[in-house]
């Protein structure tokens, strides 16, 4: 029996009848050899409520070959509870615990059920925010730390729970959720696409542009429309300028953690020139209004482009010599090296993605695997990789792909002569009935995934988003484990995840 | 190396701004918009009805600022009718003051409706703490941006503490999500007075996209009284950074 729907992140919907309805037991025992391959990675799985019970959808990605693997199955009404894939991959958590949070479902030999992020349609109401169960060790040697919701900056809340032998971190849990605002939902209030393109946006407003990307580039697969190579090109231009501008707000971040204010300083300036560029270019620093479904309100001129090519040269350049300075600091350097390890293979156990991925040695990147857009035709893009998987490897990793990114721009822009001929957004486009829609894109943090399923009329009844935090929150709980609880705070900036993306 | 920490103070050169009062954003930047009332209402009706947050009111013709996203999609709709000027100075010290009308030149500050005690006490320092409810983080950002070396907002005496009990105030972003709205609370309540509450953000001020959404519990502001009221997605640093400065009776002009 055929398992998967093979497809790619370049095709169109697909429509629901082509992808098939197997027996779990058989998808499982699958599953159960496949993923021990790390050129597979789970990029969603998520159920949807149908007449009589449940749907689940599953969605792997293939780094390989680029292909992506969708499957479903529907489970008898009357099952007890399904095998848990997390037992054996632990990749598998967040997914799992998600749905045993919104539908009860129990996933036999799961290692701990808990709860995800409490959304407001959660089945059991009992289970809140305060009664997060944390897992504990008993000893008199031991004591915990616990940290949050509101944390000493101004950054969002979560709450982190340490448990310390001394200074020693043993073992660290995050509980997530204080910013859960009911995203997904709200996505099918009404069918203003104008109002999903801003939700979107605002899924996590530090990466408003890979989240309203994923969203436009989905809607565009629904409405099978072809978007033409100036606006492909322009959106390549946006999300690099997002990830040079939180790249270079992250290497600041982490010189504030060491007291280093010189790095801090030129960071934040260099991060204002950036996104006062982004500004310039649509009127909002982070990118808001720049990405829409089909086409642009702000398409890019002459001025424009002369205009960003001057000032990310201007930033490269100045990075730069940040970055070489760093590179010989030895109080920085005793710091960050051989801090916070995540080995390649637990960061291949949990699934991790994007740029904290490749810096422990792990290929996973969208615009090199499943490239889409620009990338895919014009840009052969090579990702960075280090091989250490410490803070300092994070670092490192951030640091070349601000070059790496200001290169693409310089080099796509050097060539680029806008024709004018990029239309105004559609937000009345015919979507494809009855289809699934998958989008996938490389956002500063990582793999931005988004799925959505249609009605016979074409109606969104079913919106999904992952943030890559989702994956990677886990990664940063193994970071610190046997680091000193000061270091805390530069593996933290180091992995730097989205709270909002992640609660949703 | 000191060479190369040389290299980089040099290319840093000076960046603060000298007058944060005297700048004009870029042409592009949306800020206050001006309403013009026309024969034809076809155009305003189309923009009201794809106003993701509903800020648009068509008779008589209102905008609420603190609903607005500044996303300018009703702006392509009704050009004849709404135009975005890059003024940035938003802030109200009233939430009606918001709602701007057909003819209105410049934001609404109503300097009547400032507690007196806020120069008084806070006039020579002011320690805020942020909390955030459900913001997206744009918001966050930017005010930390107000604290970094090209606005630095601390020269005024105005920064960002951790301890509420160290606070003067609150500056609350974010819509309110449920699962904060009691922690919201508590640090609000462990700040003494006398203390100020800003609310920061078209999301905060309304709801923005998640106003009706069910994981969003809005009734912190029912309960206390806000002294400022900040629109935006996000909003700019210099329009914090204008509104706390009337607030304290600081403004030159
Ligand atoms: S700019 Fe403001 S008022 Fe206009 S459509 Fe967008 S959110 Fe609505």
């Amino acid at each position: 029996m055929k398992l998967y729907h093979i497809t790619n992140n370049n095709a169109k919907a697909v429509a629901i009848a082509d992808i098939p309805v197997v027996e779990y037991v058989a998808l499982y025992n699958d599953l159960k050899e496949r993923m021990t391959d790390s050129r597979y990675h789970v990029a969603h799985y998520f159920a949807t409520e149908i007449e009589r019970g449940l749907k689940f959808y599953l969605i792997i990605l293939d780094d390989t070959t680029g292909e992506v693997l969708i499957t479903s199955f529907i489970p008898d009404y009357y099952a007890e509870g399904l095998a848990s894939l997390t037992a054996l991959h632990p990749q598998f958590h967040p997914f799992e615990r998600e749905m045993n949070e919104l539908y009860g479902i129990p996933f036999d030999s799961h290692p701990w059920l808990k709860p995800l992020r409490f959304p407001y349609d959660r089945r059991d109401k009992e289970s809140t925010m305060d009664s997060y169960p944390f897992y504990t060790i008993d000893g008199d040697e031991l004591h915990e730390v616990n940290v949050g919701p509101i944390h000493a900056g101004i950054i969002e809340p979560g709450a982190f729970r340490f448990i310390c032998d001394g200074e020693q971190v043993l073992h660290l849990e995050i509980a997530l959720g204080y910013q859960h605002r009911g995203v997904e939902s709200e996505m099918l209030r009404n069918d203003n696409r104008l109002r999903h393109t801003l939700i979107a946006e605002s899924t996590a407003g530090d990466t408003a542009v890979g989240h309203a990307t994923a969203y436009a580039e989905l809607t565009e697969k629904l409405a099978n429309a072809d978007i033409g190579d100036d606006l492909k090109r322009e959106r390549m231009i946006a999300i690099e300028l997002e990830r040079i501008a939180m790249h270079l707000a992250d290497t600041g971040a982490l010189a504030t953690d060491i007291g280093f204010q010189l790095y801090q300083v030129a960071c934040e300036a260099l991060r204002t020139v950036v996104i006062n560029t982004t500004q310039a270019w649509c009127g909002n620093r982070f990118g808001k209004s720049l990405i829409r479904p089909m086409g642009t309100n702000h398409p890019l001129t002459e001025e424009k482009i002369a205009l960003i090519r001057k000032n990310i040269a201007d930033v490269r350049r100045r990075y730069n010599e940040v970055r070489e300075d760093i590179l010989e600091a030895p109080t920085l350097l005793a710091r960050f090296e051989q801090c916070g390890l995540v080995p390649k293979s637990e960061m291949e156990r949990i699934g991790g993605v994007g740029q904290a991925a490749r810096a422990s040695g792990l290929r996973r990147d969208i615009r090199a695997t499943h490239p889409s857009g620009f990338y895919a035709e014009e840009l052969k893009h090579e990702p960075i990789l280090k091989h250490d998987g410490d803070v300092m490897s994070r670092l490192a990793t951030r640091m070349d792909e601000v070059l790496q990114s200001a290169d693409y721009i310089e080099s796509t822009l050097a060539a680029y002569k806008p024709a004018g001929s990029i239309p105004a957004p559609d937000y009345k486009a015919k979507f494809q009935g009855d289809a699934l829609a998958f989008s996938l894109i490389e956002g500063w943090r990582g793999e931005i995934c988004h799925v959505a399923l249609t009605d016979s009329e074409g109606r969104i009844t079913k919106y999904k988003i992952k943030d890559p935090s989702v994956h990677n929150w886990l990664g940063l709980a193994i970071a610190v484990r046997s680091e000193g609880i000061s270091d805390f705070p530069i593996n933290n900036k180091s992995f730097n995840l989205s709270y909002c993306g992640h609660d949703l | 190396m000191l060479f190369g920490k040389a290299k980089i103070l040099r290319s840093h050169g000076w960046q603060y701004i000298p007058n944060l009062d005297a700048v004009t954003l870029t042409e592009e930047f949306r800020g206050f918009p001006l309403l013009t009332a026309t024969e034809d209402s076809a155009d305003i009706e189309h923009a009201a009805a794809i106003c993701p947050t509903g800020a648009i009111t068509t008779k008589p013709l209102t905008l609420d600022l603190g609903k607005c996203l500044f996303c300018g999609e009703c702006q392509k709709c009704a050009p004849k009718n709404i135009r975005f000027t890059n003024e940035h100075r938003l802030a109200a010290t009233r939430r009606e003051d918001l709602i701007v009308e057909v003819g209105q030149t410049a934001p609404k500050f109503d300097t009547t409706a400032i507690r007196p005690e806020i120069a008084k006490y806070f006039g020579k320092a002011l320690q805020l703490r942020e909390v955030s409810a459900g913001g997206d983080c744009s918001v966050e950002m930017e005010l930390n941006a107000t604290g970094n070396v090209n606005f630095d907002f601390g020269r005024y005496g105005v920064g960002f503490t951790a301890s509420p009990r160290h606070a003067d105030g609150l500056v609350l972003t974010g819509p309110i999500s449920q699962n904060m709205a009691e922690a919201l609370d508590i640090c609000y309540n462990s700040i003494a007075e006398p203390k100020i509450l800003v609310v920061c953000g078209s999301e905060a001020v309304s709801g923005g996209l998640y106003a009706d959404s069910p994981a969003v519990d809005r009734s912190f502001l029912d309960k206390y009284h806000v002294d400022l009221w900040l629109p935006g997605a996000p909003t700019h640093p210099l329009c914090f950074i204008d509104g706390i400065t009337r607030l304290r009776k600081k403004h030159k002009r």
